[in-house]
């Protein structure tokens, strides 16, 4: 990570003529970020510039929080060949994010002191961007018995979730949540019900229907997502919704908001923007868990990002080679990639009306930080200086998946036009990533 | 040797016969009026023609069948062509190469057509992608089983003379069956009624939008049926996961006299094969006057022999 670099003797950076978005004090004005000794020194109307500094004219370009992805599947260790630290890394800076929170779905699965130390150390080594490991909730991710909360959360375990699993046992999860309070842990949970789920590999519904494929129906996640509910009342424990996909999960959350309960809630870049009928010929870089819902599903997730109930919003990096989704649509694995598009993807929303920027990187940057206990994901003066800067408004095509940074290309959004692009990339006041025209 | 004569212009544009889905009606219509020649043809005594000869066509089974092998063997060898089946243990599959890698490595042999079955949905769309052949599905998953609803239709019209019109009920397992879903497609492209009968269980979701009455009461789907279309209900289905017992489904939607009787008196049952016995039709029914159960076998070559010609006027020349 940059903290190593002895940050004392870079000269301070001015960003001069910017757009200044930062959701932590609701502001989005022109103005100037002054950065020194890797942390914000301010960032407002423009302020006194400090002597020696390198000034960058940002030609009314935004300057934002770097993004906190919350949910980000890295091949390492165990899966090398879809994804190392190196890779998701390049990835991660060129999508403007900056902080990433890596699943415990690794083989070994990190649910040992050892393993977080070691993500540590070798994220610090391959990356610049930050790389927190969430704990496994329960040991081998097998849905039995807690793993060591308060020592993997000395380690630097920022959660605990197990991944891409949903913890079957009720008593479990309630251990889980009564326990986790004692350390003021987050429980992030994917909720599906495996028996629910069963075979069925795309939204329950005529679309699945037609192209004869197995179902899953909503209530695979609203039943899940309610039993949780009724135990995070219970405990009074920290509990966060990994990805919700339905419209009713919605009405749910915003109740258990409503009664006061510690409950958040995230969503994937992907059911924000797609749909079911995205799949068309059985396209399996379409196939997700949950899995692409209907439209009206989409749009109740745009208004629930819109109107605060959504908090976070996540990519769900899930790196995918040949081997595991060149099969037919019932046989490939889930996920997709997402660190390097869920930028330009969530930009859609505010070209379209429905968000504005600041309510747009709260559930990038500011709120995720907020729910994992890190300082980052603001432009408050004192803040590290994890920033991107942005041109919102300049068009590009992914004309070609093989061009993106990660090592898988598993991308739904290969042929896709995208308004906005990320220019610059720093981590604690260092350039991790420049767009460089072709 | 000398030059084949070329093929009789055919009013049929696609290169994959992939589902009935994207057919229009009158390529439907073409796909029969064929068959029907096939049909006279089948039951001269010369049976052969040479539309495919010097062709390859290569029967890739990566689920055992014998009567759709068959009947696709069958029809290539009247055509002319050479005909190889290959059955792909599910296993040996499994463990190593992927679908993909079996298409890439069978291209490489230069077939001409190939016949493909598969477990998955959408399999032989995506092997159709990879190859340069003309593929034709043989049954892909739940998705897609198109010579069997133009075999049923051939059927169909040839005892009613039209499908226009003609009610018809389709009962047992849709929500696993592919032939459920190419015949709702093909039946309504010509104009038919079309009625699903099952219990819930077996009901897939948003069935109704795909254009078919829906009925979970046996007596009730099949008052005034012109024809009565039966399903296979696989035997893991029916102990208990789907349905609870063969003796309760037999009794709510096992086609016997008395609920036979509900439908038109001149109704023709049908049955795409294998049968159960007793577990979704009874034996008086299925050997019965009022079914067309053998006759859907013979209509089955000259259908396929339909296809394959249909698609031959696409194959490379050069």
């Amino acid at each position: 990570m940059a903290e190593r670099n002895n940050g004392k003797d870079e000269r301070p950076l001015v960003f001069t003529n910017a757009r200044v978005v930062d959701p932590s004090r609701n502001l989005d004005a022109p103005g100037a970020v002054i950065v020194a000794d890797r942390r914000i020194v301010a960032a407002g109307p423009e302020a006194a510039r400090p002597a020696g500094a390198e000034v960058i004219d940002c030609g009314g370009a935004i300057v934002a929080p770097g993004l906190v992805d919350m949910r980000v599947f890295v091949g390492e260790p165990g899966g090398e060949h879809r994804e190392t630290f190196a890779s998701a890394g390049r990835a991660a800076a060129a999508g403007g994010v900056t902080s990433i929170v890596m699943m415990p779905d690794t083989d070994p699965v990190i649910d040992d002191v050892a393993l977080v130390d070691f993500i540590g150390r070798r994220a610090r080594d391959e990356t610049g961007v930050r790389v927190h490991p969430m704990a496994a909730l329960t040991r081998g991710l097998e849905g039995r018995e807690m793993t060591e909360f308060g020592l993997l959360r000395e380690a630097g375990a920022v959660g605990f979730t197990d991944g891409r699993h949903t913890v079957t046992s009720a008593a479990l999860m309630r251990r889980a949540l009564t326990y986790a309070r004692d350390f003021d842990a987050l429980i992030m949970h994917h909720a599906a019900d495996p028996t629910l789920v069963g075979n069925g590999v795309m939204n329950e519904g005529e679309v699945a229907t037609r192209l004869g494929l197995s179902g899953i129906p909503k209530e695979a996640e609203i039943i899940v997502l309610e039993r949780d509910i009724r135990l995070a009342a219970l405990t009074r424990g920290r509990y966060h919704a990994a990805q919700i996909s339905c419209a009713e999960s919605l009405d749910i959350i915003r109740r258990a908001k409503d009664r006061g309960l510690a409950v958040t809630c995230g969503v994937s870049i992907n059911h924000l923007t797609l749909n079911e009928n995205d799949i068309g010929p059985y396209r399996t870089f379409f196939k997700l868990s949950p899995p692409l819902r209907h439209e009206d599903d989409r749009l109740a997730m745009v208004a629930g990002l819109a109107d605060g109930t959504i908090d976070v919003i996540v990519s769900s990096h899930d790196p995918q080679d040949v081997d595991t989704k060149r099969h037919p649509f019932a046989e490939a694995a889930d996920g997709t990639v997402g660190l390097e598009t869920m930028l330009a993807a969530a930009l859609r929303l505010v070209h379209s009306g429905d968000v504005d920027f600041v309510t747009l990187f709260r559930a990038l940057s500011t709120r995720p930080a907020e729910l994992l206990g890190l300082e980052v994901g603001r432009l408050a003066p004192g803040a590290p200086a994890d920033l991107i800067l942005l041109d919102p408004d300049v068009p590009w095509v992914l004309e070609d998946a093989e061009a993106l940074l990660s090592r898988s290309k598993n991308t739904p959004f290969e042929g896709a036009r995208f308004e906005g692009r990320v220019l610059r990339t720093l981590v604690a006041g260092r350039t991790v990533y420049a767009y460089a025209p072709a | 040797m000398n030059v084949p004569p070329p093929p009789k212009p055919v009013a049929f544009p696609h290169r994959h016969l992939l589902g009935i889905e994207g057919l229009s009606p009158e390529e439907i219509v073409t796909l029969l009026d064929l068959a029907e020649e096939a049909v006279a043809v089948n039951r001269q005594i010369e049976k052969k023609k040479s539309v495919l000869r010097g062709r390859t066509q290569i029967n890739l089974f990566f689920e055992s069948s014998t009567r759709t092998q068959s009947s696709f063997e069958l029809a290539g060898k009247r055509l002319g062509a050479d005909v190889m089946n290959m059955a792909v243990a599910q296993s040996s599959v499994k463990k190593g190469e992927t679908l993909i890698d079996t298409a890439i490595t069978l291209n490489a042999m230069r077939p001409d057509i190939l016949v493909v079955r598969h477990h998955a949905a959408g399999a032989v769309e995506l092997l159709s992608q990879k190859v340069s052949c003309s593929v034709i599905n043989a049954g892909d998953g739940a998705h897609e089983h198109p010579t069997q609803a133009l075999l049923d239709a051939l059927t169909i019209r040839r005892h009613k003379g039209n499908i226009a019109g003609l009610t018809v009920a389709i009962c047992g397992d849709i929500a696993h069956s592919r032939v459920a879903r190419s015949n709702i497609l093909l039946l309504n492209a010509l104009g038919a009624r079309v009625r699903v009968i099952g219990p819930s269980t077996l009901l897939p979701s948003g069935i109704e939008r795909l254009g078919v009455e829906v009925f979970r009461d046996m007596r009730k789907g099949l008052a005034g049926a012109d024809i009565v279309m039966m399903l296979r209900l696989q035997r893991e289905r029916m102990e208990g996961s789907f349905v609870p017992s063969v003796r309760e489904y037999f009794h709510f939607f096992g086609l016997d006299a008395e609920k036979l009787a509900f439908a038109k008196p001149d109704a023709l049952v049908m049955h795409p094969g294998p049968m159960n016995r007793g577990v979704e039709i009874d034996s008086a029914i299925a050997d019965g006057t009022q079914s067309l159960i053998r006759e859907q076998v013979e209509m089955g070559v000259a259908v396929r022999m339909a296809v394959l010609e249909a698609l031959s006027a696409h194959l490379p020349n050069d």
